[in-house]
């Protein structure tokens, strides 16, 4: 294994020191060291909007924060959730007064800690509502949607939430836009081979040469199917198939597509695959509104590519389309 | 009447810690077999950290559970960070107010604990989780005192317990959790959480059989 790392016990920190470096102009490292919090956070009067998770898919979580998206990020350990007390920490630094919504990925750990960390917000007067990101269709089946992790398609339901919370409304109103986002996209994983965590050493998992997991997890939590590895069309063509038969989307339907790589796949193969995306998705009827394409959520160096389709309404697509500074490119 | 006195009795936590830390890379080699291979990196850190601060302080049962409790709620995160952290946290609360634990307060101790985690997370006994570890080991423990068993000997049952459930995750299907996702394919291993929760209750029944021979040898 060949990387760039000092200890490996200390590559939360050591990243998070460089990300704040490199983004002093958008965000702060608050009084924990695990929160990220915007430079302007919090603002007086407006919903505080908050996440949390754990390490080593950046740009996610924490280049996320800035003005119209995120006001204050939880940082956990590589793959393992953020504490209760940093979950809370992240809704103090993002209070204004009127309540913090706490949008993040349905994992065992990070439901127990925000389970723990609205307690204890609640004893000093501060109410975070929450949505919890499905958006993983292969994680689970249609009739067991609550099961879902959330993926990739988090990135939109925090944009919507972060540029409705900006325009001043309430907590229920940017909960009910964050749920609806959500509600509305749909994800899926290819993973073509593994990662490791340094301070593990060795792989948590394999991917044969030659041969591809579909519906791989964010962590490399096993897919529906291994499967020889197949041109980047036929690929392609059964990502969207996952995705949109679980849809059920009409025609003419706007949507969002986000092509995310998940850490060692060249962008240049995201392309690849978007070429047939965007065809299949035509295909189907539907228009394609705005595409993101890039390394927008990943896996440490996980080989693999995600697909998120999100399926747009007037507002959530004027929402999408509000202007954000945080330091991932969106 | 079999107890033992609550003051100085922290250095327990410090054993527990001790077989958590020598179990480290055994317990990530487990988890990595289902899981993300961190239990044991996560558990040792938490556990040495909380040893760090009960060591030399003299600290009762009930101070070393509720540092160590507050150490893997507020540092480890995780699954396994709030888990434990809750349990041991309701075991400081219940014993606090006790100068000295006989079994009916350890059994309260161990049930408010495994009320902790069950009020946070969702598993249920047979879901390859550290409960199928814990509830036997209370249920068993319960037994023994509801037969008039001797303290130590229901301890005893507890370990024999503890260490059956831990083995019966073997042939359990994940349901909770990472390893859930895996299905059939989590057949096979050993849960990470059971077999801590195993260590953790062994190291623990031992340390109070030991306090139970002190304070019958000092009564004496």
């Amino acid at each position: 294994m060949q990387r760039f790392i000092n200890n490996p016990d200390e590559v939360v920190e050591d990243t998070v020191r460089g990300f704040v470096k490199a983004h002093a102009d958008i965000v702060r490292l608050a009084s924990n060291p695990r929160v990220i919090a915007a430079r302007h956070a919090p603002v007086g009067g407006k919903v505080g909007v908050i996440t949390g998770g754990g390490s080593g898919h950046e740009p996610a979580f924490i280049g996320y924060t800035g003005r119209n998206m995120l006001d204050a990020v939880a940082v956990g350990e590589l793959f393992s959730s953020p504490t209760a007390k940093s979950f809370l920490d992240a809704a103090r630094e993002a209070n204004g007064g009127r309540g913090v919504v706490c949008l993040y990925g349905n994992y065992a750990g990070d439901n127990m800690n925000v389970k723990m960390a609205i307690k204890l917000a609640a004893k000093e007067g501060i109410e975070i509502a929450t949505v919890v990101a499905n958006d993983d269709v292969c994680s689970a089946g249609p009739d067991e949607r609550e099961k879902r992790r959330g993926v990739a398609g988090e990135i939109f339901m925090w944009k919507c939430a972060g540029a409705l919370a900006g325009e001043g409304a309430g907590l229920e109103a940017v909960q009910a836009v964050a749920q609806r986002a959500i509600d509305n996209c749909r994800s899926i994983g290819v993973g073509l081979g593994p990662c490791t965590l340094p301070a593990v050493g060795h792989p948590n998992f394999l991917i044969e040469p030659g041969t591809m997991e579909v519906g791989i997890g964010h962590h490399g939590e096993p897919g529906v199917r291994v499967e020889p590895l197949k041109p980047a069309a036929e690929i392609a063509r059964d990502m969207v198939k996952i995705v949109l038969d679980d849809h059920d989307l009409a025609a003419g339907t706007e949507v969002a597509v986000l092509v995310s790589g998940l850490g060692a796949t060249p962008v240049n193969e995201l392309y690849i695959l978007n070429d047939t995306f965007e065809q299949e998705i035509a295909g189907r009827g539907l228009t394609i509104h705005k595409t993101y394409i890039g390394n927008y959520f990943t896996s440490l160096e996980m080989v693999g590519a995600t697909l998120t389709v999100m399926a747009l309404d007037a507002e959530l697509k004027r929402l999408l389309d509000v202007a954000v500074d945080c330091p991932a490119r969106l | 009447m079999q107890q033992f006195e609550n003051a100085s009795a922290g250095d327990i936590v410090l054993s527990i810690a001790d077989r958590i830390i020598e179990n480290r890379a055994y317990l990530s080699e487990i988890d990595g077999k289902i899981g993300d291979g961190d239990h044991g990196v996560n558990m040792a850190k938490g556990f040495g950290m909380a040893a760090d601060r009960i060591r030399g302080n003299d600290m009762s049962l009930a101070e070393a559970f509720d540092t160590l409790g507050t150490v893997l709620m507020t540092e480890i995160g995780g699954s396994m960070g709030p888990l434990y952290g809750v349990m041991f946290t309701q075991f400081a609360e219940t014993i606090e107010k006790s100068s000295a634990i006989d079994a009916r307060t350890f059994s309260a101790m161990l049930s408010n604990g495994l009320d902790g985690i069950q009020s946070i997370g969702s598993a249920k006994v047979g879901d390859k989780t550290l409960l199928d570890t814990l509830v036997p080991a209370i249920e068993a423990f319960d037994a023994a005192n509801t037969d008039g068993k001797p303290f130590p000997e229901a301890l005893d049952a507890l370990v024999v317990a503890a260490e059956k459930g831990r083995d019966s995750t073997r042939d359990l299907v994940a349901r909770i959790g990472r390893a859930s996702r895996l299905g059939e394919r989590s057949v096979g291993v050993l849960d990470a959480g059971a077999t801590s929760c195993a260590l953790i209750l062994k190291a623990l029944a031992l340390g109070a059989k030991q306090k139970l021979l002190i304070s019958a040898t000092a009564g004496r």
